[in-house]
C-alpha cells in the first residue's frame, strides 16, 4: 500500500461524508485531489504563456473525442468502389457530405490537428524561454520532447487516412526516408509500407496506429510528463525556485494552489481559445490551404504526384531541413545526411538541459547575446517554415540551408555563449505586481 | 532488509537464470507481430507483367502506365531529345549508367532496347514522388534557361534527362530505373518480363 502524506477522509457522518470515507479508504481520491490540485503551490506570477500547457490537454481531449466518432464511419480501405473512387477517400466524402453533423467532427478534428501544434509549440516556446527545462526539471522536458515526437507520428500518420494526393505522397516522401538510412534501409521502408508501395496494407497499419496505439503512448507521456512535473514543481516567467522560500507550514511563499486559482485562470484561456478556435473552425476550417491542402481533395493517384507537395505547415521547418542538405559525405548520399539532419533537429531539443550553461534561467536575466541568437533562431524557424512551403528553388535552397545552420547554432553553440553572456543576477523572489 | 551477506548465490543465479529464459521468451514473441508487418503472401505474388501498345505513341509524347503500383513511363523520343542526352552527359551523375538501375540490355548511350522508346520507373530515387515533363527547353516552363529538356521532381527538385539519368547536385542520388521489358511485336511491349532465351 502506497503511503502518502495526506490523511485519508473522515466522514461528519453525513450520507456523502460516509461515501466519500468508503471511497477514500479504497482509492487514493482524496490524496490526489490534493497532491495534483488543492494542495499543489504554483508560481503566483504565471503569465498568458503558462495556458498552453492546460490548453494542450483540452486539445488532446478534442481530438480524443472527435476521432472516436469519426471512427464510427471512416473505413481504411484503398480499393476503388463501384464509381472508381477509393474507400476511403469517399468514406470522409461521406462524413462531410452524408453523416449529420459529420462535417463538425470532420473539422473538428482536422482543425484541431493544427491548433494542438499551434498550442504545442507555445508551450515549447514558454519552456525554452524561461528555462523550464533546466535542473530539476529535465525529466519534464524529456518526456515532453517525447510527446513532441509522438504527435509528429500521429499527425503523419493520421494525414495518410484521408487518402488524397497529399496523404499518399506526402507518406511516400516520409517513408522512403526511412530507405536513407545503409543497409537496413530499403528492408525497413517495405516493412513500415507492408508492401513494396504505399498502398492498402499502409493504410490499415497506419490507421491503427493512429487510433490505437500511438493515442495509448501520448496519453501514457502526457501523465507522466504530469507526474514529474508535480514532483519538482513548476517553473515560473523568473526562473527562480519558490521552494526556496516556505511559510511555518511549509508551503512556498510565492506559491498558490493550482485548485481554485488556476483552474478558474486556465478557463478563461479555455474560453479565448475556444473563441478563436471557432472562427476557424466555422469559417476557414481549412486554413487558407494550410490546414487542409487543397490538392487532398484528389484522390490519391499512385501514377502522378501533384506539381507541387508540400507538408502540412507544422511539419515545414523540418521539411526544410531535409530540403537543406545536397551534398554526400563519408560516402553516404545526401539523402541520407539530409534524414539525419531532419531528425537531429527534433531531437536536439530533448538536450537543452545540458547544453544551456547560464546561471540563469529566465529571458528576463539573460544577458546580449543569448537574445541575438534567441531573434536568430525564431528568424530561422520561421523562415524554413515558411520555405518548407514553397516550391523548391535555388534561392530557397540557399535560404534553408542558412536557416538550417542558424537553428543548430542556437543549440550547438549554446555551452558557450551562455557561459560568456552578460546576465543580470535573479530576484530571491518571483515579481509580482 | 535483511544483511548483504545472507544472500543465496545459488539462489541467485537461478533468479538470473530464470529471467533470462523468461526475457528471450518475451523477445521471441516479438517476431510473430514484427513479421505480420511484412509484405503479405499476397502482396508478393501481385506484380503480373503489362502489356502495352505502343502503336499510337507520336514522337515527343509520353504515356505512363501502372506496373507494380508504380508509374512506368513510356516515351517516344525525338531526334533532338537523343541529341540532348548526349550534350546532357557531363552533367549527370552516372551517364554511363555504370549503376545497375537498368537490365544489361538497356545500358547503351540511350538507355533503352530502341534507341527512340525509353521505359523507365517514373519513381524519382530521393523519395519516391513522381516527377514531371519538362520536356520544352529552356527558361520556357520556369526552368533554367541553358535547360536541355526532361524531367523535375516537383518534391525536392531532382532534375533527370531523357534517358531517366539524374543531374549532378540534386537529392537524387542515382538514376530512374529501368525495369525488365521486352518486345513482343513491332508496337506491344511487355514491362515485367525479359526475352526468355535470347
Amino acid at each position: 500500500m502506497a503511503s502518502t502524506n495526506f490523511e485519508k477522509y473522515k466522514s461528519d457522518g453525513s450520507l456523502q461524508g460516509n461515501v466519500l470515507e468508503w471511497f477514500d479508504a479504497r482509492f487514493p481520491a482524496t490524496s490526489m485531489w490534493k497532491a495534483h490540485l488543492s494542495e499543489y503551490y504554483a508560481p503566483k506570477n504565471f503569465n498568458f504563456l503558462y495556458f498552453f500547457g492546460s490548453l494542450a490537454i483540452l486539445v488532446l481531449v478534442i481530438q480524443v473525442v472527435t476521432g472516436v466518432f469519426l471512427v464510427m464511419h471512416y473505413k481504411p480501405d484503398a480499393s476503388l468502389n463501384a464509381s472508381g473512387i477509393p474507400v476511403a477517400f469517399a468514406s470522409v466524402e461521406y462524413i462531410m457530405r452524408d453523416v449529420p453533423w459529420g462535417w463538425l467532427i470532420r473539422y473538428m478534428h482536422s482543425t484541431g490537428a493544427s491548433a494542438f501544434f499551434i498550442v504545442v509549440y507555445m508551450h515549447m516556446y514558454r519552456g525554452l524561454i524561461y528555462g523550464s527545462y533546466r535542473q530539476p526539471r529535465e525529466l519534464i522536458w524529456i518526456f515532453g520532447s517525447l510527446i513532441f515526437l509522438c504527435l509528429m507520428a500521429e499527425a503523419f500518420m493520421g494525414y495518410l487516412l484521408p487518402w488524397g494526393q497529399m496523404s499518399y505522397w506526402g507518406a511516400q516522401v516520409i517513408v522512403n526516408l526511412f530507405s536513407a538510412i545503409p543497409l537496413v534501409g530499403e528492408p525497413l521502408s517495405t516493412w513500415i509500407r507492408g508492401d513494396f508501395v504505399i498502398g492498402d496494407a499502409t493504410l490499415n497499419r497506419f490507421f491503427s496506429f493512429h487510433v490505437i496505439a500511438v493515442p495509448l503512448v501520448l496519453i501514457g507521456l502526457v501523465a507522466a510528463h504530469i507526474l514529474a512535473l508535480h514532483e519538482v514543481g513548476s517553473n515560473n516567467p523568473d526562473g527562480v525556485e519558490i521552494k526556496k522560500k516556505k511559510d511555518a507550514n511549509g508551503i512556498p511563499l510565492d506559491g498558490i494552489p493550482f485548485h481554485p486559482y488556476y483552474t478558474v485562470k486556465d478557463i478563461a484561456g479555455v474560453v479565448v481559445f475556444l473563441m478563436v478556435f471557432s472562427v476557424i473552425l466555422f469559417f476557414a476550417p481549412e486554413g487558407g490551404g494550410y490546414f487542409l491542402e487543397y490538392n487532398n481533395f484528389f484522390p490519391a493517384d499512385p501514377l502522378k504526384t501533384p506539381p507541387h507537395i508540400a507538408p502540412v505547415w507544422y511539419f515545414t521547418p523540418y521539411y526544410s531541413m531535409l530540403r537543406a542538405m545536397v551534398w554526400p559525405f563519408l560516402g553516404l548520399d545526401a539523402k541520407f545526411w539530409g534524414v539525419v539532419l531532419m531528425g537531429a533537429g527534433v531531437v536536439i531539443i530533448a538536450f537543452l538541459p545540458w547544453l544551456d550553461r547560464s546561471p540563469v534561467k529566465s529571458i528576463r536575466y539573460r544577458g546580449p547575446i543569448y537574445k541575438g541568437f534567441l531573434v536568430a533562431f525564431l528568424a530561422a524557424f520561421f523562415m524554413l517554415g515558411y520555405l518548407g512551403t514553397q516550391p523548391p528553388t535555388p534561392v530557397g535552397n540557399f535560404l534553408c540551408q542558412v536557416g538550417s545552420l542558424v537553428y543548430f547554432a542556437f543549440f550547438l553553440a549554446m555551452p558557450w555563449y551562455t557561459k560568456i553572456d552578460k546576465c543580470q543576477p535573479e530576484p530571491e523572489r518571483v515579481t509580482f505586481k | 532488509m535483511s544483511n548483504e551477506s545472507k544472500v543465496d548465490g545459488g539462489r541467485r543465479r537461478l533468479i538470473v537464470a530464470t529471467a533470462a529464459v523468461g526475457g528471450v521468451g518475451a523477445v521471441s514473441a516479438l517476431v510473430p507481430f514484427l513479421s505480420s508487418m511484412l509484405p503479405s503472401e499476397r502482396a508478393k505474388a501481385a506484380g503480373a507483367p503489362v502489356e502495352v501498345d505502343v502503336s499510337k505513341l507520336e514522337p515527343g509524347q509520353m504515356m505512363t502506365v501502372e506496373w507494380r503500383g508504380k508509374p512506368v513511363w513510356i516515351i517516344n523520343r525525338t531526334e533532338e531529345m537523343l541529341q540532348s542526352l548526349v550534350k546532357a552527359a557531363d552533367l549527370l551523375v552516372d551517364p554511363k549508367c555504370e549503376e545497375p538501375q537498368q537490365p544489361e540490355y538497356c545500358k547503351n548511350d540511350t538507355r533503352s532496347i530502341k534507341p527512340n522508346l525509353m521505359v523507365v520507373v517514373g519513381i524519382c530515387t530521393h523519395l519516391g514522388c513522381s516527377p514531371g515533363q519538362k520536356f520544352k527547353t529552356g527558361a520556357e516552363e520556369g526552368m533554367p534557361p541553358e535547360w536541355l529538356g526532361g524531367f523535375l521532381c516537383p518534391c525536392h527538385g531532382s532534375t533527370f534527362d531523357f534517358a531517366g539519368r539524374v543531374y549532378k547536385n540534386k537529392p537524387a542520388p542515382i538514376n530512374l530505373p529501368v525495369p525488365p521489358h521486352t518486345y513482343l511485336s513491332d508496337t506491344r511491349l511487355v514491362i515485367g518480363e525479359e526475352k526468355k532465351g535470347a
